[in-house]
């Protein structure tokens, strides 16, 4: 009787959980979540009735729902604007074309006020252009000075003192040096954007540096007598050897350098003055009208969610690159 | 006959807080070529320091390692190591882990398919061919363990170096191994330095069993000549007289000295204690 329900489970692992308890399983992975965004709104909506601000009554769920709503159609109506005007200039074009051949027709590119949706692809692109260009640097350094105790000493003092440095402190000397060094007719990238995208690789270098420093620095011994034995080269005990194994470690530090670059760019769009969602924030609330609240609310769930999204693409990124598929990444 | 491998009064510091710590002293230990010859010692006299400094893993403070004539000083693919808890790269399947090795010896000498066929051929003589794509962490430890030999066969090494490669096997698995490196030793004729802790493994396999004394300042104790005709089988030789009599001999070699020593050496530390004159040697023990 034992034997043969023991070998029916090994024929069907799935009926190791009976069929009503998955299910019972499934319902709680989505029922708690659930029930604690309910009881969140609640909450929320309670006390935003409470808070009286000088803008009005501090914004709840309906109204924050209300706002996005209002985003998205401004910014159709935005994006149908410059739609009319394109046509409005090749039409007229066309036109003078018509009467004269010879005539010098021109194109005007259209000056619209930028959208929330337009902000959110500005600081997207700031921030990823910045993590990137931080990690290009970051990785490489992280590798020599783990590998290297000799460059680890002497550098380890720099990085301590950069690490804690915030981007606040940073953002008026970078602008002064792009401002002073980036000077060109036809800039191929706003200064702003350089600005902001400085900031960003300031701030988030350090924890890449560091945790594959660490990662690369503990290396197993036995790993690395194997090398000696098959005596790799610098290059191919690197590709093989080190970086397999640093790799968690890594992709430890990317995600927190991440994380902090979307933190850091969010502030220093505020700061400077720079498109992106954080201006978008400011520029409410310098407007000061009875929406504004309900509309930065907006804004910040969004940096919020875009946040956890750029997490998340971190660890699916790892999982693909990762050589041990059943390491529980979280 | 003419030495091959040759460990010419082999000694060790080893830094430590207190002042250089003397891990060995003293080794001295020739080798002829095709030579199977078995560490036997207490844990932590530095029997894999030894294999360590063969390997050119460590460097001999004095003394050296000269092999066919030239010195030892780094690690080199002729000197293939074994290692003791198999030392995979968990990121490469079997065959990977050995063509890693492979590539590093005949990337001038061996094309592709030949280098293919190679490496197939030697999981093959460790029976791994059916599993050459799996990853260690897939594998049985046995089976691991039999990847490490196949990496280290692969690289066609002078002298192979084995740290008690059987050491965390079952003993099925283990006679299995037994075995399978007799046939390998007998058809390729390596020269092998192997760790063991197994009194029964080291007769069957070697051809000298090379005792070490019990560290600080360990030395080889005595040397025991293995003179049991090959090809060995282990089920022919336990009720075989001789090999039970160099089984006995091993055995009361290491436990009669082991007793008389131990005594010897406690009541010797208590005596230095007293004096503070160097501390005497004592023999080691399984
Ligand atoms: N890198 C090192 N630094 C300091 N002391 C060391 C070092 N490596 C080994 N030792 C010391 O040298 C002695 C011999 O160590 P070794 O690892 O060679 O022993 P072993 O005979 O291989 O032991 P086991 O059978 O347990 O593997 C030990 O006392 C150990 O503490
Ligand atoms: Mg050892």
């Amino acid at each position: 009787m034992n034997t043969l329900s023991l070998s029916q489970l090994r024929r069907n692992p799935a009926r190791l959980i009976p069929g009503p308890a998955r299910l019972q399983s499934l319902a709680m992975a989505l029922m708690l979540p659930a029930a604690g965004l309910l009881i969140f709104l609640f909450i929320w909506h309670s006390a935003a009735n409470m808070i009286d601000t000088s803008l009005g009554k501090f914004p709840g769920p309906a109204q924050v729902w209300e706002q996005s709503v209002n985003l998205a159609a401004e910014h159709s109506a935005e994006r149908q604007r410059a739609h009319d005007f394109h046509e409005r200039q090749a039409l007229r074009n066309a036109e003078r074309l018509a009467a004269d051949p010879a005539a010098m027709v021109e194109i005007r590119p259209y000056t619209g006020k930028p959208t929330f949706f337009d902000q959110i692809g500005t600081s997207l692109v700031t921030v990823l252009s910045g993590f990137i260009l931080a990690s290009i640097i970051a990785i490489p350094l992280g590798i020599l000075i783990g590998l290297n105790q000799t460059i680890y000493i002497a550098i380890n003092p720099l990085i301590q003192l950069f690490k804690p440095v915030s981007p606040l402190a940073w953002l008026p000397l970078v602008t002064m040096v792009v401002s002073a060094v980036y000077v060109t007719n036809d800039p191929l990238f706003s200064k702003s954007f350089l600005n902001s995208m400085f900031t960003v690789l300031l701030c988030c270098l350090w924890p890449t540096v560091i945790n594959t420093a660490v990662g690369v620095a503990n290396v197993s011994k036995d790993l690395l007598n194997v090398s000696h034995v098959l005596q790799l080269n610098a290059l191919t005990h690197v590709f093989k050897i080190v970086l397999p194994s640093a790799l968690p470690l890594m992709f430890t530090g990317l995600r927190l350098s991440l994380g902090i670059a979307w933190m850091v760019l969010i502030a220093a769009e505020m700061l400077a003055q720079n498109p992106g969602l954080g201006k978008f924030v400011w520029d409410e609330f310098q407007n000061g009208s009875s929406n504004s609240l309900g509309r930065i609310m907006v804004a910040v769930l969004v940096i919020g969610f875009i946040g956890f999204l750029l997490d998340r693409t971190m660890l699916l990124l790892q999982r693909r690159v990762s050589w041990d598929k059943n390491a529980i990444l979280r | 006959m003419n030495t091959y491998l040759q460990l010419s009064e082999v000694s060790i510091d080893f830094p430590t807080p207190k002042g250089p710590f003397r891990a060995l002293d003293k080794i001295n230990l020739d080798i002829v070529k095709g030579e199977f010859v078995s560490l036997i010692g207490h844990s932590g006299c530095g029997k894999s320091t030894v294999l360590n400094i063969v390997a050119g893993l460590h460097q001999a403070t004095y003394g050296g390692v000269l092999l066919e004539g030239r010195e030892v000083n780094s690690p080199g693919a002729e000197r293939a190591v074994v290692f003791q808890n198999h030392s995979l790269l968990p990121w490469l399947t079997a065959y990977e882990n050995v063509e890693l090795a492979v590539k590093q010896v005949f990337k001038r000498t061996k094309s592709k398919a030949e280098m293919r066929a190679w490496i197939e051929h030697n999981l093959e003589l460790v029976h791994m061919t059916h599993a050459m794509d799996k990853r260690p962490d897939e594998i049985s430890g046995g089976m691991k363990q039999r990847v490490g030999i196949a990496r280290a066969l692969a690289m066609e090494p002078k002298v192979l170096l084995m740290d008690e490669p059987f050491g965390a096997l079952d003993a099925l698995t283990r006679a299995h191994l037994q075995d399978s490196l007799m046939e390998i030793h007998r058809d390729l004729g390596n020269t092998v330095i192997m760790i063991t802790h197994d009194v029964d493994e080291a007769v069957l396999l070697s051809d000298r069993i090379v005792m070490m004394t019990n560290g600080p300042a360990a030395t080889v104790g005595e040397i025991l000549a293995i003179d049991l005709p090959r090809p060995r089988q282990r089920v022919e030789l336990s009720d075989d007289a001789h090999y039970n009599h160099l089984r006995h001999e091993v055995l009361a070699f290491l436990y009669e000295r082991q007793r008389k020593v131990e005594d010897f050496s406690a009541a010797k530390k208590a005596r230095d204690r007293a004096t503070d004159a160097p501390s005497g040697r004592s023999a080691c023990a399984v």
